[in-house]
């Protein structure tokens, strides 16, 4: 009961910090990369749950987002649907997409599962690209109208800063407390072991795929939320690339903290950006490419090996 | 639209030699470390590159794939030695991020080096395509098809009749007792991830003058190789050679005769029915990572 009154307390201090955040910085970049921040960490807290508590590792989770993003952005750019409808109907559609392609592919574990989530993210991608007629293909889709209470639209920075933090630490909250319930000890209790969590009673593979469907679920909120942010979508940030990137956020933030999503997702926007000034005048050619690679296959690597508990665990050895 | 199936069935073929390739590579390394390698597909991207590159000095094309596939097979050893083997015993998913962060770190430094275009690769030989059958067959066909065949009977040769090759199916039959037989099985380890790079920069050195060479074509000739490797049973050479040439069939006639947007979905629905199949136990042989 402690520990879930003090993460309550941190996460509405967070919370105030964030809201009273806009009246104190004007910057649109700063406010911009705030939001971002705060996507990329809800997506990468759905994957955090998935490596933390079901042991696996999912190459496909950019999908999801793009499900998120691309049923909220054609539900009410090309049907008309109230914005918050079709966000709901955007997590739902990512969860219900997770549990039905986990169904499957979560009777695999370790390298198998990972190439399967890998190949149903290309699989997605290419939906995207050519499914022309409702997504509009390469060129994308635009349009999507901002996010409103009544007649106030959300299109401010300093709006969609609050709304993305407000549902990331709702998203924590809710996640906090599931990790600390009955649910959440046979979540570990498999992570630990399996056929000893099995032995007690615990159905492992349905604990999995509900992680699984759950993290689907928060990764395509946070790409619906993305696409009334941006308004306009095309496939391309949705790739392997950006599965990538959320396993680089997980595992720099620690794969077994729910803060080390945001944590990681911090951490990673920041790399990005400077990575961006930097690398296209090391690289041979000024291609629209993933420069960020170049160093997150390096930082994956370090940190399995020389810090395997991310960042956070760095802090508190320290 | 049948009368194009002969030629499907010899463009599938090509094609499935370079998957079978690649997968070789993956059982080497899986059956004897248990590890799936993701930058399986990566070293086959070195190869095609490092063989443009060395070409355009002016080496001849022999001297220039020899010297490609030996250099990704050091890369290979490199891989095994600073990264893998500190990881020894390590939990499953630390060692997978630790193969996915090589992929992408591999990927990356191919970006550095080689830029985004993509390279156009000379044939091995010039002249107009042959005619087999109700089929055209480009002469880079015929030389991935004879390359694959000589590179299956080198392994054969080498696991059956070397004793460095008996030491490494030794490894992958019980690593313990291989050691107290007194096999090094650090060595064989050290092995298996260069031979695993030689076969991927084969596989690349041979199949860029048909596709061309970019620093990103490993993800999806590594996922491909992949299936290939786990049609096969992902522990046995010989399957994963037939589970490439099958997944190069099923894909080009899916190409062919469903829809070309699609082709690369093909092994990745194989991979799911697989799945599938398994696990409801219709499925003749398992596939040991599920284990």
């Amino acid at each position: 009961m402690h520990a879930a009154g003090r993460r309550a307390a941190v996460l509405l201090a967070v919370l105030v910090v964030v809201a009273a955040l806009p009246a104190v910085v004007s910057s649109r970049y700063v406010l911009s990369t705030l939001v971002f921040t705060a996507l990329h960490a809800l997506a990468a807290l759905g994957l955090s749950l998935v490596m933390g508590f079901a042991g696996q590792v999912s190459l496909g989770q950019a999908a999801f987002f793009a499900i998120g993003a691309y049923v909220s952005g054609v539900l009410t750019a090309s049907h008309g649907w109230n914005g918050w409808a079709a966000l709901a109907v955007a997590a739902g559609a990512g969860a219900a997409t997770a549990a039905a392609v986990g169904g499957p592919i979560f009777r695999l574990s370790g390298p198998l599962l990972a190439m399967a989530t890998l190949g149903f993210g290309i699989i997605v991608y290419y939906v995207l690209v050519n499914w022309t007629g409702v997504t509009g293909g390469p060129s994308g889709l635009g349009g999507i109208p901002p996010l409103a209470v009544g007649s106030v639209r959300l299109d401010s920075d300093a709006a969609m800063v609050r709304l993305a933090w407000g549902a990331l630490l709702l998203a924590l909250w809710l996640a906090g407390n599931v990790v600390d319930s009955r649910v959440g000890r046979a979540l570990r209790a498999v992570a630990a072991s399996e056929p000893a969590a099995e032995a007690a009673g615990i159905d492992a593979a349905r604990m999995k795929l509900g992680v699984f469907a759950a993290a689907g679920g928060l990764t395509a909120l946070a790409g619906g939320l993305y696409a009334h942010y941006v308004t306009f979508i095309n496939p391309s940030p949705f790739g392997f690339a950006y599965s990538v990137e959320l396993v680089v956020m997980v595992v720099l933030g620690g794969v077994t903290r729910l803060w080390g999503a945001v944590l990681g997702a911090a951490a990673v926007v920041a790399l990005v950006e400077v990575l961006r000034a930097a690398l296209p005048a090391l690289t041979a050619s000024h291609g629209a490419a993933e420069y960020e690679i170049v160093v997150f296959g390096a930082i994956l690597m370090a940190f399995v090996i020389f810090l395997p508990g991310g960042l956070g665990a760095a802090r508190s050895r320290a | 639209m049948l009368d194009g199936v002969p030629q499907y069935l010899a463009s599938g073929l090509v094609v499935g030699g370079i998957y079978a390739l690649i997968g070789l590579g993956f059982v080497v390394v899986f059956s004897v470390t248990r590890i799936v390698n993701f930058a399986q597909g990566e070293f086959v991207m070195l190869g095609a590159l490092l063989t443009v590159t060395l070409q355009a000095r002016r080496l001849g094309a022999p001297a220039a794939f020899v010297l490609a596939v030996a250099a990704v097979a050091a890369v290979g050893a490199v891989l095994e030695r600073l990264a893998v083997r500190p990881l020894r015993g390590a939990p499953g998913l630390t060692v997978l991020i630790l193969t996915i962060g090589a992929a992408i770190a591999i990927r990356g430094a191919g970006l550095v080096v080689w830029g985004t275009d993509p390279f156009a690769v000379a044939a091995f030989s010039d002249g107009p395509p042959l005619r087999v059958g109700g089929a055209v067959v480009a002469r880079q066909g015929l030389w991935v098809l004879g390359v694959a065949g000589a590179v299956f009977a080198g392994l054969w040769w080498f696991f059956t009749r070397t004793y460095a090759g008996a030491a490494v199916r030794a490894c992958a039959i019980n690593p313990r007792a291989a050691r107290l037989m007194g096999i090094r099985v650090d060595r064989v380890f050290l092995l298996a991830f260069a031979l695993s790079g030689a076969l991927g920069a084969t596989a690349g050195a041979v199949v860029a003058p048909i596709t061309y060479a970019t620093y990103d074509m490993g993800l999806m000739l590594g996922l491909k190789g992949f299936v290939a490797a786990v049609l096969g049973g992902l522990v046995s050479p010989p399957g994963a050679i037939a589970g490439g040439f099958l997944l190069g069939v099923v894909e080009a006639l899916a190409a062919g005769l469903v829809s070309s947007a699609y082709k690369d979905a093909v092994a990745f629905v194989v991979l799911i029915a697989l799945c599938l199949a398994q696990a409801t136990g219709r499925l003749p042989w398992r596939v040991p990572a599920t284990e």
